[in-house]
């Protein structure tokens, strides 16, 4: 997933209550999901989705916003991509070869390539991508990415080698996300805005702003050629009134995050499907402030949670508790933690080992309408807590406030929802190692960190990669880092007409390249 | 001669219009500000957090958030002058051009709404002043009643959700139609929001309908029009309604005001391109020129609707004219 968090996810507030007025309404209830129909249908149709946002930026280095990289990713294409496994295959870079010291990347490229202006993708649109990414003044968001590539060259038409300073093994991951598309090199920001030129299933067809964006399918895309004719991503501000606009058969799929607006939303001819989804909500705790800094207080804290009761209470026991990695390959053990169950007891002889036995205090910062379970869960946390001695300060603010406070790492805890992403290191390496762009958000770092995360990024071999990621994972349950909850469910609506959609755990819509609607 | 273009009142009301945007403007320039987040953040969210110092100032520099605050604020006044209300970086589209879009749509919204209002509310209000504190009275009471309380967004909610789920039936999920290219559909998508709004104006109108006619009955006049054998309905309307309509024409200015600056919830439930909508995304996305351009269009259209709502009153009320 693009977004480091997904704050950037559209923010516009659903009124809970008129959720909850539809729901008694519309009389359909059942919880229970049925995977949309995965058979390719037939060629052609015009799928209109259901968002309630309009991208705000269709220039995809700096797109974060979830709208935007789901229009991006179906114009523009990437070196390497994701399958429905999150594994990295093949995209414009038919393959990738890296030298024995791991310091030098041989991509060898498609060819055959153009983009929607005609023009031929070739090495060249690699090396002047790739170091317009790098360049600060470019500000694109996956610039650290690129953090230990030292030189680009593009010794001819279809090869480009990179120079690394340490081994890298994360890089063909961090190459398939949108920010880091590929762009013809004669192309430029600003006509990027208005006109977008890429190399993807779909090209760009018009825009009305705050309306509607519309795809239509690129006949000479290098790979299969998609089914749609078209595909209209609607803006309907309003998540209750996309239901009633699928409802209508007005509009054929949408995407929810609130369990309770994909409840309402069932039923007649439209299913649900769930998704876990890699972003976790977490408990952050700031290592560098007051109490916080003592280990024993952290371990009080996490000893003091019924992880599952949080769950149920604040999602409606709608996901699955989690360790600190979520992506398929890599999953963390919820229950290798000092706690994996409630224990009051041992969180009271870890305050005693702090010295504050008679109880302590944290402020932390909750998000208001940045997502729908924020402050529920901030609530039931407070009350388990409280039991244990531990007053969480709640300061409840609103999701610009807190996202102001969150960048500035200015919080003794925060209740977060974090994106994920499938390689471990992309994930945690910026948030948990010393030098890391995240790290003072993240609040916490330790040699042995750093030792762990510099040996999984020079590792090629899954299996040795996965040993490390588990010792990271342990490290950071064993000092309480965070307080990882749960992960939830994304929630793809759909038409019955729909058929050939995959929807993916990093949120991704690149499968309308097989969705078919009639 | 100063002195009696002092006292010139239009001229005078002028003025205090153009005091009054200056303060608008001033204002919301403050207010904006004291938000919390900018465009950066909005943007990025918390993946703003990975921007290095360079790549901030890129950023800055480019919304033109580097400059201070003073600056910013002139600069935007100086723009505002020669016409140029500003650029929207989202939508990459000038706010005048967005404006131009946004307005008509809320006029026509604003105005149906005004004529769904009076058409429930002066009737209900002169059914209930036909006998105070009998069964129809209560009628009407409770319906205007209703109309205040209802939220609108409970009400656009519900109304849309029952006629998808049981009807199938919901203009407003198909792209929005503007009127003259397809009236049609245009009319349809804009039947529900205008009744959801009318509603709830509907019930300050047959209030003021209800306590003007019962106080202008209570008038010798009435009593001397009658005895002079006046018929009955030629009574109710010329003398009563006639003489009513003062109250009721200023409450629907001022409705009709308020319904121009954007009824966002309703806007935003039906999915109606709006004024509204268009403050609501800049506030979210904290585009400062859009939204201190798009307040500063509605204060003014508001102050416009005064004036005309001051110039009404002269032609209903001969009082007003002699002054």
């Amino acid at each position: 997933m693009a977004s480091g968090s997904r704050f950037t996810r559209g923010t516009v507030t659903t009124l809970g209550i008129a959720a909850a007025v539809s729901l008694i309404l519309s009389g359909c209830s059942s919880a229970g999901s049925t995977p949309p129909d995965s058979d390719s249908g037939a060629a052609g149709g015009s799928l209109v989705i259901g968002v309630t946002t309009d991208p705000d930026t269709l220039f995809p280095w700096k797109a974060t916003q979830f709208q935007a990289v789901n229009v991006l990713q179906n114009l523009y294409g990437t070196l390497t991509e994701f399958d429905e496994e999150l594994n990295v295959v093949p995209g414009l870079a038919e393959s990738w070869d890296a030298s024995e010291d791991g310091l030098t990347v041989t991509l060898k490229l498609r060819e055959g390539v153009t983009f929607s202006d005609g023009s031929t993708f070739g090495s060249e649109d690699v090396k002047a991508s790739l170091e317009k990414i790098q360049d600060e003044a470019t500000a694109a968001v996956s610039r650290t990415s690129l953090a230990s590539v030292t030189a680009i060259e593009a010794p001819d038409e279809s090869t480009v080698v990179l120079t690394l300073s340490a081994p890298d093994a994360a890089l063909p991951a961090n190459l398939a996300v949108i920010n880091m598309a590929m762009l013809s090199s004669e192309d430029t920001e600003e006509a990027l805005n208005t006109a977008p030129n890429g190399t993807g299933p779909f090209t760009f067809d018009s825009r009305v702003a705050n309306q509607s964006v519309t795809l239509t399918k690129n006949a000479e895309y290098w790979g299969e050629e998609a089914l749609l004719d078209s595909v209209e991503f609607r803006v309907i501000p309003d998540e209750s009134s996309i239901v009633s606009a699928m409802q209508s058969g007005n509009v054929h799929m949408a995407f929810f995050d609130d369990p309770l607006v994909a409840q309402t939303a069932e039923g007649g001819n439209i299913s649900i499907a769930e998704t876990p989804q890699l972003g976790y909500h977490a408990l952050q705790l700031n290592a560098t402030r007051g109490d916080l800094a003592d280990v024993n207080v952290r371990l009080a804290i996490q000893c003091a949670i019924d992880r599952q009761e949080v769950l149920d209470t604040a999602a409606l026991g709608e996901g699955e508790v989690t360790g600190p990695i979520t992506s398929p390959a890599y999953k963390s053990d919820p229950s290798s933690r000092p706690c994996a169950e409630r224990d009051l007891d041992k969180a009271q002889s870890y305050l005693e080992k702090a010295g504050k036995a008679d109880g302590l205090t944290i402020k932390t910062i909750v998000s208001q309408g940045g997502y729908a379970t924020s402050v529920n869960e901030a609530q039931n946390l407070k009350s388990q807590l409280a039991e244990a001695g531990i007053t969480l300060e709640l300061e409840t603010l609103e999701s610009g406030a807190y996202v102001d406070r969150w960048v500035a790492g200015d919080f003794d805890a925060a209740v977060a929802l974090n994106g994920g992403r499938p390689d471990p290191d992309g994930m945690y390496g910026r948030y948990f190692t010393s030098t890391g762009n995240l790290n003072k958000v993240a609040g916490y770092n330790s040699p042995e960190l750093d030792a762990l995360f510099a040996e999984g990024k020079s590792s090629s071999d899954p299996k040795e990669r996965a040993a490390v990621y588990e010792k990271i994972s342990d490290h950071l349950e064993e000092n309480a880092a965070w307080i990882w909850l749960f992960t939830s469910y994304s929630y793809t609506a759909s038409a019955d007409t729909v058929k050939g959609f995959v929807p993916m755990s990093n949120g991704s819509l690149q499968y309308l390249r097989t969705t078919s609607v009639n | 001669m100063l002195r009696t273009l002092i006292h010139n009142s239009v001229l005078r009301r002028i003025a205090a219009a153009a005091l009054t945007l200056v303060g608008v403007a001033i204002f919301v320039f403050i207010m904006l500000r004291a938000i919390p987040g900018n465009q950066i953040t909005a943007g990025l969210g918390t993946e703003a957090a990975a921007l290095t110092p360079a790549q901030r100032l890129a950023l800055e520099q480019y919304y033109g958030l580097d400059q201070p605050l003073f600056v910013q604020f002139f600069s935007w006044l100086g723009n505002l002058l020669t016409g140029n209300l500003g650029f929207s970086s989202r939508a990459q589209e000038s706010v005048l051009e967005l404006t131009l879009q946004s307005l008509p749509v809320t006029f026509e919204l604003a105005l149906l709404s005004i004529v769904l209002a009076i058409a429930i509310g002066i009737p209900l209000g002169m059914l209930s002043a036909s006998k105070p504190d009998s069964p129809r009275d209560a009628f009407g009471q409770v319906v205007g009643l209703a109309g205040l309380s209802i939220p609108a967004f409970l009400l656009a909610t519900t109304l849309m959700s029952v006629l998808a789920s049981s009807f199938g039936y919901n203009p407003n999920g198909q792209t929005f139609a503007p009127l003259f290219e397809n009236p049609l559909l245009n009319l349809q998508q804009m039947l529900l929001p205008a009744l959801v709004l009318g509603f709830g104006i509907a019930a300050p109108i047959m209030r003021t309908t209800r306590t003007a006619v019962l106080e202008i009955r209570a008038n010798d006049f009435i009593r001397t029009a009658r005895a002079k054998g006046v018929p009955e309905r030629r009574l109710k309307v010329k003398h009563v309604l006639g003489n009513a309509l003062v109250p009721i024409v200023t409450m629907t200015g001022l409705q009709f005001g308020y319904l121009l600056g954007g009824a966002v919830v309703v806007e935003q439930v039906f999915s109606i391109p709006g004024i509204g909508r268009q403050v609501l995304l800049g506030i979210q996305q904290k585009e400062y020129a859009l939204v201190q351009s798009t307040v500063l269009v509605i204060a003014l259209t508001f102050v416009i609707v005064n004036l005309l709502t001051d110039l009404a009153y002269r032609l209903i009320d001969p009082r007003v004219r002699a002054e």
